[in-house]
């Protein structure tokens, strides 16, 4: 994003440099906000700028201050040659795009552990697949498709088998979603201990799943009128289960055996896992073996001594299962470098309990918002993203998104949030407003606190 | 592609902007197929696989039975290694002994005898997931076994206490009433846009 190293300052619009002295001054002459007026002519200068640099370079009038271009290497010979058959990966140039572990909390095993989405290389709404953040309790196991099987049982008329071919007989269903654990950013409520936003963020993820809705196969085996619970477990080493109440499993959960166009990721569930969409992310059980249905929750470890938030008191918030309406900038965000000038700044928004209404940026440390563009699609539970152009005037600057979510309900603070739960030990559902700072000479650092 | 607001009652919003949604809300609406691919299976058959417990009660715990003592020892041969002498925490995790009114301080110590509301899940949980190289190895009078010495580590039971599908589920752990129902949002944040400092 910033202009070459050498250059004068300038912005990227459209893949051009333009200099600076193009694009019109903010009409705020106050701070580095920019009024609507001069955000909508940076909008609109996207095309009107490129527009003119072309006309300038056909009429003759022109001036460089660019070096004569090389023919690159690349137009001299022969590409690489279609093989026969591969399974495509990333060009090497972009090897530094990987999923990481945490580098905040050293575990000292790697089976029960997580790795983290690099959500400021992310464009669009859609994870790769490769990319998808992983959280697992005792590693990823390696399963056969053609052994899977899926049994659900218990307050049911008939208990079923499945095959994972007779699952993918029957129609299928595909949608959109975010996925994200409950600890996605427990690192970082009273100090800044992350540098990227991989690492106060990752643990957040966006995909097209396909599957089939549970409700069909509960409507094959039947429950009996006094159903009210299901327990879900998966078939890995730590054969975690959760118990989910019935209502939501009848509303949108899906079986699901595919994400992005192919079958699951082995580290996503493969053949089969629950998908349980809006909800903390490890209540969408991996590896599914078994559904049990029941009349009430079974409290498992896995819903009482872990996923549960600790509240004043000494109490103890269970079964909290909504991720709540959350945002974060990703560009500029931790670790990035950026020079003064024009900046779009981007980030996404989502939220468990329905569709993101708006997102609000500011610049100034809270003390100012203004809504930014919200780009579609804008869907139900799933990853939004949005955009605000920012002229950086290169003095000290604290950015921050809130969004606000289809029930009203606007993100809060990490202030407001301490007001009502306690902050202490390792903490869930860190759904607070994530300021960066950035320097004078440009650097952005988390400046949670 | 235009996007169109339409605001619902209650607060709800359905944004609706071509194709791509309205094959989403179709989706959702979607009804059985009506086609039947499952296998009828009966319970016996399934109980390999029927390992839960239902902890509040201790519904779906074998019989079988342990003592602290045979606990000890089948702690000090399969867990210590990982977990460290006397459950105080090992190489790859922490203490499993202690806490018990930390909840109220400033430094919560999660163990089984502080955290557990109901002392069944010890089973439950031993049994699918520990050791983690070996989950499902250990027999019922094991796992009872093990529940019962950490149980006695965590002052909870007696150091003659045998544990089997009747005497786990009697045990009062400490944080039996330290849950509470999901409340939110617990949070009323107005949306300031200038002076909001």
């Amino acid at each position: 994003m910033p202009a070459k190293k050498g250059a004068s300052p300038g912005i990227v619009v459209d893949k051009l440099r333009v200099p600076a002295s193009m694009v019109a001054p903010s009409t705020d002459g106050q701070d580095d906000r920019l009024t609507n007026a001069s955000r909508r002519n940076f909008l609109r200068r996207g095309g009107t700028i490129a527009g003119s640099a072309i006309a300038a370079g056909a009429t003759g009038i022109s001036m460089s201050q660019a070096e004569p271009l090389a023919v690159p290497p690349s137009n001299l010979g022969y590409g690489r040659p279609i093989p026969e058959s591969e399974y495509g990966v990333p060009s090497k140039y972009e090897s530094d795009v990987r999923r990481r572990r945490t580098d905040v909390l050293k575990n000292r095993q790697n089976f029960s552990d997580w790795s983290m989405t690099p959500l400021q290389h992310q464009h669009g709404i859609v994870t790769p697949n490769g990319l998808i953040y992983e959280r697992h309790h005792n590693g990823t196991p390696d399963i056969d498709p053609k052994t899977h099987k899926l049994v659900i049982h218990g307050m049911v008329k008939q208990p079923l088998e499945f095959t994972m071919d007779d699952l993918m007989r029957y129609p299928s269903v595909s949608r959109f979603y975010f996925m994200e654990c409950s600890g996605n950013g427990l690192t970082d409520w009273l100090k800044a201990a992350s540098t990227t936003v991989q690492q106060t963020h990752g643990l957040l993820s966006c995909a097209q799943w396909t599957g089939i809705p549970v409700s069909w196969l509960l409507d094959e085996a039947g429950l009996t009128s006094d159903a009210k619970w299901l327990l879900f477990e998966g078939a890995d080493g730590a054969g975690h289960v959760r118990s989910l109440p019935l209502k939501k499993v009848l509303d949108d959960c899906l079986l699901a055996y595919a994400q992005n166009g192919e079958m699951l990721r082995p580290e996503q569930g493969y053949p089969l896992r629950l998908f349980v969409p809006g909800w903390e992310g490890n209540v969408s059980v991996k590896w599914l073996r078994r559904i049990k249905v029941g009349d009430q929750p079974w409290h498992a470890r896995s819903e009482t001594a872990r996923y549960t938030d600790p509240m004043p008191e000494g109490k103890w918030r269970q079964f909290s299962f909504e991720m709540e309406c959350k945002s974060v900038i990703t560009r500029p965000s931790g670790g990035m470098s950026i020079k003064p000038g024009m900046h779009e700044i981007q980030g996404f928004a989502w939220s468990g309990n329905g569709t993101i209404r708006a997102v609000d940026v500011t610049t100034d440390g809270g003390n100012t918002w203004q809504e930014a563009r919200l780009e579609e699609p804008v869907l139900n539970k799933c990853l939004t993203r949005f955009r605000f152009p920012w002229d950086w005037k290169g003095s000290p600057a604290n950015i921050a998104s809130r969004a606000v979510d289809s029930t009203g309900y606007v993100q809060p603070t990490v202030q407001d949030l301490t007001k009502v739960r306690a902050i202490v030990g390792f903490v869930q559902h860190h759904n607070g407003v994530f300021p960066w700072s950035v320097s004078a000479s440009g650097e952005v650092k988390n400046a949670i606190a | 592609m235009q996007s169109l607001k339409l605001v619902l009652g209650a607060g709800a919003t359905l944004v609706v902007f071509g194709c791509a949604t309205q094959q989403y809300q179709a989706a959702q609406s979607m009804p059985s197929p009506g086609v039947k691919f499952g296998k009828p299976i009966s319970e016996a058959d399934i109980a390999p696989w029927n390992i839960d417990v239902r902890t509040s009660d201790g519904k779906g715990l074998p019989a079988g039975r342990g003592s602290v003592a045979e606990g000890k020892l089948v702690y000090d041969a399969k867990c210590q290694s990982c977990h460290g002498a006397d459950a105080k925490g090992g190489p790859v995790y922490g203490s499993m002994v202690g806490g018990i009114g930390s909840f109220t301080t400033n430094t919560r110590v999660l163990t089984p005898g502080s955290m557990y509301p109901y002392a069944p899940i010890l089973f439950d949980y031993i049994r699918r997931a520990m050791p983690m190289d070996r989950p499902q190895s250990l027999s019922a009078n094991e796992i009872y076994a093990v529940s019962a010495y950490l149980l006695n580590l965590n002052g909870l039971v007696p150091a003659n206490a045998v544990m089997d599908q009747a005497s786990l589920p009697q045990v009062q752990m400490p944080n039996r009433n330290g849950f509470i129902v999901d409340d939110r949002p617990d949070t009323r944040v107005v949306r300031c846009m200038t002076n909001c400092k």
